[in-house]
């Protein structure tokens, strides 16, 4: 649940849930076993293939919504269900509440819905006076706490056993051993009365399918199979989201669901429903029931060009499970009611922009979410778009202006960092600043920071530019400002491992920052005209190719720019032209010039290796940086989570220091265990965050990045 | 899947791997066996129902004290199976019933059953469930014991859409999946069996 109201207030919540060492322990440990669960349960299938069907399918149902509605309806009314449709969480509150009433219920029992927790339906049935258990063993206990859930599928991973033992300990009036098994039987025991008792059932469910007029419902524990069977009274609570067209559709979704949210290549029990089934405590032996449709927004989503692709959301909760952010902090201080990177989004839109305005700041952009996502969702740059709304809702900062400003403008931006040089003069020893003044470097003590350079790669490149006869390639390099103002030394080291292998170089001027921090600034009218003003300085008409040694770079010239103007005729065609050039150093190195171990001296020491985010995933770039590694001459010595962000997300570390400190620590942990004397990456963002904490902590370890290793390393 | 294996054989393979006990059986005769078996010398039937050894609430307790006898729930049979299941049972002072499930919702020890389909690629039992009384017999129960001839075993859920669609097309239908026993992580994620439905759950496949 959201309470902050503002970022400070944020910032204090996530610093306390970063000192609950048990939340830590649980959270690090689902971290490190989903992976290769999730691995295991789709070895073997078209996971992609799937992924990409199921998204289709639900964007094609998301569009024909009310047309489903009306169809679902006139099949399940035909077997005497009443399928109500609620256009507000009050209305649908409401709604069951009087379907309470009108059976004279009295005592309700629950399985799983996070619908249900959407509308707060608890509240509103308590408040009317009516008793509610939930009987999902999760979210009884946090029934029980009076809490939210902190994860979609696993509501309770917050809590030990030992606060579950004295939990139930003071429900039953008995004294409860701290014994995971005994106290499942207690929860057990206790809650069947309650099933017994109880005149009405509420599920949710996973799936409505139109051709059948089933609906389906997805549990592991079997406690919708006694909730939607005791009761006299049945209420079925979904979001119009969920409506399914065909039976084979709603199979397919249940092949990826299970599988994406624990591993599990099922859940134990799926149960369809169609109409009202037998049941002995009804007064004419047949179940009274109720399909509960919720809109709350979802048709308007359903409209929307770009939202739309939320509504393909299945619930697995996948985009927690890998979000190095959510492992950190739990689900209280990731989501409001929904969690995870999806969970940012919806709250939104179901929740509002108070709940959401700090939450979506919160995002380090890494794309961990978007590549394990069920329907294929781009959760990251969803989360952008928000940001940038609130931002045009509220006003901008004026931090967040002025950088958009600085940035629109080259020479100023430029002008800029060449007088930070010397501002920094008396402070810079060594090439790290040692000493920054608080006012620009406030909860930064995690890491040094380095020193703007001498001279900016820009001012080196008329001196060392290399001269190809007969070239095989025209390349246009793309610097970013790190490498070209703080770290010249890598882009000459790409010079010198490029220029004898055919590849003419051409540096233009005229390029700018590739305007990534203004979008993660929710800046977004900035970023296209710095947009605009790369691909004018790099015109793709002139290049084969358009190099850059930046993987943050690179994945937002390349899909980054696409979005913001591939819509805009006037550059739809360049934009696409431009981005199709863009290549990553790795790549280039690996694929194009085809450097092998022949191209490389021997014995080059040991080296491990950090993916960067923006390169693994978001460019696809796996096995070339590895393989260059081993191809020259490096005993490549891989390390533990070598994919999972290092902390940087840029403007994020600024904004978030503590998650970003926490993050780099793991990080460095990781890479330290390999025992390998360097550490290589391919993104100047993460050398600056990994070289400053190895500095910072005094290891002995050094980092790289992939072109000075190579240059190091080439015959 | 990539490569094409025998249905019955991944099924086993399946269905074990989450914790469900798979016998091939070469008759119904001996299925009805098996189960007497289970109730007898594995001791699955007892008194007192998994939980109520545990200190329970007063409302608990009272619940766990309505279960007075060894019972074996089995709706839903032919009447010759359930004849010769009975027999067997009353030999051995255990109650055989095959309706009235609510007057017995404090627990029963064994739930047999006949099964639709299997799915072989998750080891699922398909049960069509319309009847409350089945439905309630393999929730209740402690240990389901569960029937599934072999030629109803089909590799994947597709295989099976035909089906599936017949079943849980029908208007009023409740169609279960079930695979393995009950579970719940919920809990620091360990793991444990028969939070509400069975803490166990064999198949019996028979040969046909």
């Amino acid at each position: 649940m959201q309470h902050a109201k503002n970022l400070k207030e944020y910032r204090a919540e996530l610093r306390e849930a970063l000192g609950d060492e048990f939340l830590r322990q649980a959270m690090d440990k689902f971290a490190r076993f989903y992976p290769g669960a999730r691995a295991r349960a789709f070895a073997g299938m078209d996971v992609d293939g799937l992924i990409h069907e199921i998204a289709e399918a639900k964007d094609k149902a998301a569009a024909r919504m009310d047309e489903l509605y009306e169809a679902f309806k006139a099949k399940a009314e035909a077997a005497g269900v009443v399928v109500h449709l609620a256009r507000t969480a009050r209305e649908a509150n409401e709604i069951i509440a009087a379907i309470a009433k009108e059976n004279e219920v009295k005592r309700i029992v629950k399985s799983k819905s996070m619908t249900a927790e959407e509308i707060h339906l608890n509240h509103h049935l308590e408040a009317e006076g009516y008793e509610v258990t939930e009987t999902d063993l999760g979210e009884w206990i946090i029934q029980l706490r009076g809490e939210g859930p902190t994860h979609m599928v696993m509501p309770a991973i917050h809590l030990s056993r030992y606060q579950v033992a004295d939990l139930f300990s003071e429900v039953t009036h008995q004294k409860q051993e701290v014994d995971i098994e005994k106290l499942v039987k207690v929860a057990r025991r206790e809650l069947r009365p309650r099933y017994i008792e109880a005149e009405m059932g509420i599920s949710g469910a996973n799936m409505a399918v139109v051709e059948t007029g089933a609906i389906g419902i997805v549990t592991n524990e079997g406690n919708a199979r006694l909730v939607t069977t005791l009761p006299r009274v049945h209420v079925a609570l979904m979001g119009l989201d969920k409506l399914t067209p065909t039976l084979a559709e709603g199979l397919r979704v249940l092949r990826v669901l299970p599988r994406n949210a624990t591993g599990q290549a099922i859940s134990s029990y799926v149960t369809w429903i169609n109409g009202r089934n037998e049941c002995a405590s009804s007064p004419d032996g047949k179940k009274i029931m109720h399909i509960v449709f919720l809109d709350n927004g979802r048709s308007a989503l359903a409209r929307d060009p770009l939202f739309s692709q939320v509504l393909r959301c299945v619930r697995c909760g996948a985009c927690a499970n890998v979000c190095p952010v959510y492992r950190l902090v739990g689900g209280h201080r990731y989501g409001h009611i929904y969690i995870g990177a999806i969970g940012l989004i919806l709250t939104y839109f179901f929740h509002g922009r108070d709940k959401a305005k700090n939450l979506v700041q919160n995002c380090i952009n890494c794309g961990a979410c978007k590549a394990v996502c069920a329907a294929g969702i781009d959760l990251p740059m969803l989360i952008k778009e928000i940001h940038a709304r609130i931002l045009d809702e509220e006003g901008h900062s004026a931090p967040s202006t002025l950088l958009a400003a600085v940035l629109k403008n080259r020479k100023l931006f430029h002008t800029l960092l060449r007088s930070a040089k010397l501002a920094q003069k008396p402070l810079a020893s060594g090439g790290y600043i040692r000493h920054l003044p608080m006012l620009l470097a406030k909860d930064q003590g995690f890491r040094t920071l380095p020193a703007i350079a001498a001279k900016p790669f820009r001012d080196l490149w008329p001196r060392i530019r290399p001269e190809t006869k007969s070239p095989r390639y025209r390349v246009g390099l793309f610097s970013g400002c790190v490498q070209d103002f703080v770290y010249p030394e890598q882009c000459v080291a790409a010079v010198n491992v490029v220029a004898g292998k055919g590849a003419a170089l051409d540096f233009p001027l005229d390029q700018s920052c590739c305007g990534l921090p203004v979008v993660m600034m929710g800046e977004i009218e900035a970023a296209r005209e710095v947009a605009r003003q790369n691909i004018r300085a790099l015109d793709p008409g002139k290049y084969d190719y358009i190099l850059t040694l930046c993987a943050s770079c690179a994945s937002h010239l390349k899909h980054g720019y696409l979005k913001l103007l591939g819509d805009d005729p006037a550059w739809a065609v360049k934009v696409r032209q431009f981005a199709d050039k863009v290549i990553d150093f790795s790549s280039f190195a690996h694929d194009v010039l085809k450097l092998g171990p022949e191209d490389f001296r021997k014995d080059g020491g040991s080296v491990t290796y950090h993916a960067p985010c923006h390169l693994c995933r978001g460019l696809g770039v796996k096995d070339a940086p590895r393989d260059l590694l081993r191809d020259a001459g490096l005993d490549y010595k891989p390390s533990e989570e070598e994919e999972v962000c290092c902390g940087f997300g840029g403007t994020f570390s600024m904004k978030f220091p503590e998650l970003s400190a926490e993050l780099l620590a793991k990080k460095l942990e990781h890479a330290e265990a390999t025992g390998a004397q360097t550490l290589v990456t391919d993104c100047p963002g993460c050398v600056m965050q990994l070289r400053g904490g190895l500095e910072k902590k005094g290891s002995s370890m050094r980092v790289k990045h992939m072109a000075e290793i190579l240059a190091q390393q080439i015959k | 899947m990539n490569e094409s294996r025998n249905p019955v054989e991944l099924f086993e393979e399946k269905a074990k791997a989450v914790s469900a006990l798979v016998t091939r059986v070469a008759s119904m005769r001996e299925a009805v066996a098996y189960a007497l078996d289970v109730c007898d010398t594995k001791q699955a039937c007892q008194l007192l129902v998994s939980g109520c050894s545990e200190p329970l609430s007063e409302k608990g307790q009272a619940l766990c004290e309505t279960k007075q006898q060894k019972v074996i729930a089995a709706p839903g049979l032919p009447p010759e199976l359930f004849a010769e299941l009975e027999a067997g049972a009353r030999e051995r002072g255990v109650l055989c019933v095959e309706k009235g499930m609510r007057e017995h919702l404090g627990g029963v020890d064994i739930g047999f059953t006949l099964v639709d389909f299997g799915i072989a690629e998750t080891g699922t039992l398909v049960i069509n469930s319309n009847s409350e009384e089945l439905r309630l017999a393999t929730m209740i129960a402690e240990f389901h014991v569960a029937v599934l001839s072999r030629s109803k075993i089909r590799e994947t859920s597709r295989d099976l859409e035909a089906e599936l669609a017949a079943l849980t097309s029908v208007q009023p239908s409740y169609t279960a999946f079930v695979t393995g026993a009950s579970r719940t992580a919920d809990i620091e994620r360990v793991l444990a069996l028969g939070v509400h439905g069975p803490l166990e759950l064999h198949i019996l496949l028979l040969e046909d």
